[in-house]
């Protein structure tokens, strides 16, 4: 399911003294199967964009195509739903979300909510807390019993549980350590390569961008400008670093690398990219 | 959803108003209100109408804010004039069906009332429009500093409300996230029947009342951390300074008070 945003403009509370407008004549395409990141600074819009994506916010100007449902200002409220279930969006800091007493109602919450029957809902429960890495023993478990990673987790799989044909992630590592968060991130590239699932990505980690999206978009202050893929848009390390955007760990290196002389032809995005580079190079040999 | 009360919100300025003692606001506000009663004839509420229109000139404001700011009242004010107009005796009648009737006095009563209830919102507007929360709030507790020998935790009252008013924009925020995430999870809320739109508010309710007992629990260590042992001995970062423009609103109160019983009848 492609998703399509055309001269799309946001205004918060429009014609009252208290009005922000945060996008501006937005144009961007999500395509079915791809990988895609949305990087910017905090306040830059994309927490309000994101809310597009399933129709939470309307554009006030432009229109939105979600799949084959076309949403502009007029949109009425009603018959959101089937996109809403097509559509999941993991908030940050999802943990917040919970409310049931049990690890398993909350999870079938979602799937209950879109008419999915009691039954097939308890097992999508089981099936989603597999495979965001925690055992059935927890099903049984109240929410709020768990520690913040496990919560978050719980979280995560109450959207999986929709079966979403597009999941958009709201920093979704935010807070969690090192280890988590790799588990994580591995989990959701796993999802995209085996369930052939849609992936947008907010995110501060420019090393979780060059090491799984296929598409960039950047985004200042409630406009686009910036986009393409990873590879395209990290080798103006200069211009990132000006907008104090940074760029991948290894990127940035291999840029200090360039100032004492050694030329790359294109930037590195990875470590085992500038590693590999660096063995063409003929230089130190490389023992793994 | 709460983006259209714009009652007990704040807009920065910098006008004479913006700038006066909040205590002094405070006290003129309640006042006001306390002397609104006592105007009962078209003279006094005209005059009350012009003072009132000075303030709000005074302030820079837009007029606009004032009006939006009776929009979401206007039910129950209309409402509240209706039953004066229609319940009223007295004077001469002009038309009557059953206990419903329309006289002279009910039509005068409701036309003051309706103007009690404009004029009072007006006010308390123009004090929550120019007085920022955490002002009000230092400027409830000093007021109520008499009370302390009468036991009441002064202190602790007005802490609790610092802490209540700087926490209602973040828990607005947190109530718009969850909603914004149960909405995604397929929850409608407000539509339905009633026990379906309650039904709806539980995910919405158990979150919140989680994150608050957390949030209180992180806020109670961070304070004691910090140091805080309660309110004996502390010394104060905001002070408020009561100046000779205070002293004017006060008199000019006074002032006004006096002409209001020279013509009111």
């Amino acid at each position: 399911m492609d998703i399509r945003f055309e001269q799309v403009g946001f205004t918060y509370q429009p014609n009252s003294p208290f009005e922000q407008r945060v996008l501006f004549d937005i144009d961007l395409a999500i395509k079915e199967g791809s990988y895609t990141a949305l990087v910017g600074h905090t306040g830059s819009g994309k927490s309000t964009l994101l809310q597009h994506l399933n129709a939470l916010l309307k554009p006030t100007s432009g229109t939105v195509t979600i799949g084959d449902r076309v949403i502009t200002a007029e949109t009425n409220n009603k018959n959101l739903k089937p996109i809403r279930q097509k559509v999941g969006i993991v908030f940050q800091f999802p943990e917040a979300q919970l409310f049931e007493e049990t690890v398993e109602r909350d999870i079938a919450f979602g799937p209950k909510n879109f008419g999915v029957p009691e039954e097939e809902a308890n097992r999508l429960a089981a099936k989603t807390l597999e495979m965001v890495g925690l055992d059935e023993s927890y099903l049984q478990r109240s929410p709020f019993d768990l520690s913040g990673g496990q919560m978050r987790r719980v979280a995560i799989a109450g959207v999986l549980a929709m079966e979403p044909e597009v999941l958009v992630l709201d920093e979704p590592t935010a807070g969690l350590d090192p280890q988590g968060r790799k588990e994580m991130m591995e989990m959701f590239a796993r999802l995209h390569h085996e369930n052939k699932i849609t992936i947008v990505l907010v995110t501060h980690l420019m090393d979780d961008v060059a090491d799984f999206s296929d598409y960039v978009y950047v985004l200042e202050k409630g406009t686009l400008v910036k986009q393409g893929t990873p590879r395209e848009v990290f080798q103006e390390v200069e211009w990132l670093q000006a907008k104090q955007l940074g760029v991948p760990t290894a990127t940035a290196f291999a840029q200090k690398l360039v100032t004492r002389g050694i030329h790359f032809d294109s930037l590195p995005l990875t470590s085992k990219e500038l590693a590999e580079m660096l063995i063409a190079k003929g230089g130190l040999p490389y023992d793994e | 959803m709460m983006n259209k009360l714009i009652l007990g919100r704040y807009l920065p300025g910098d006008s004479l108003i913006h700038r006066l003692d909040p205590r002094a606001k405070l006290i003129a506000s309640f006042y006001f209100i306390g002397i609104i009663f006592l105007a009962n004839n078209f003279v006094s509420y005209a005059m009350l109408g012009i003072f009132t229109l000075c303030c709000l000139l005074l302030s820079k404001i837009d007029f606009g804010f004032f009006l939006r700011g009776v929009r979401p009242l206007i039910w129950l004010i209309l409402f509240t004039v209706a039953l004066q107009i229609f319940f009223t005796g007295g004077g001469e009648v002009y038309w009557k069906w059953g206990v419903f009737q329309l006289t002279e006095f009910g039509i005068q009563n409701g036309i003051f009332i309706f103007c009690r209830f404009v004029l009072i919102i007006f006010m308390s507007t123009l004090l929550t429009l120019t007085t920022p929360p955490l002002a009000l709030s230092d400027a409830i507790e000093y007021l109520l500093r008499p009370l302390k020998p009468l036991k009441v935790p002064v202190h602790e009252i007005s802490l609790m409300l610092s802490i209540a008013l700087r926490f209602v924009p973040t828990l607005m925020d947190e109530t718009e996230k969850i909603m914004n995430a149960q909405r995604a999870r397929g929850v409608d809320f407000g539509e339905g029947n009633l026990v379906q739109k309650m039904k709806a508010v539980i995910p919405l309710l158990i979150p919140l009342f989680v994150s608050s007992f957390n949030r209180a629990d992180d806020l109670a260590t961070a304070m004691e951390a910090r140091g805080y042992q309660g309110g004996d001995g502390r010394t104060k970062y905001r002070v408020l300074h009561w100046s000779t423009k205070d002293t004017i609103v006060i008199v000019t109160f006074a002032v006004l008070t006096a002409v209001l019983m020279y013509i009111r009848n």
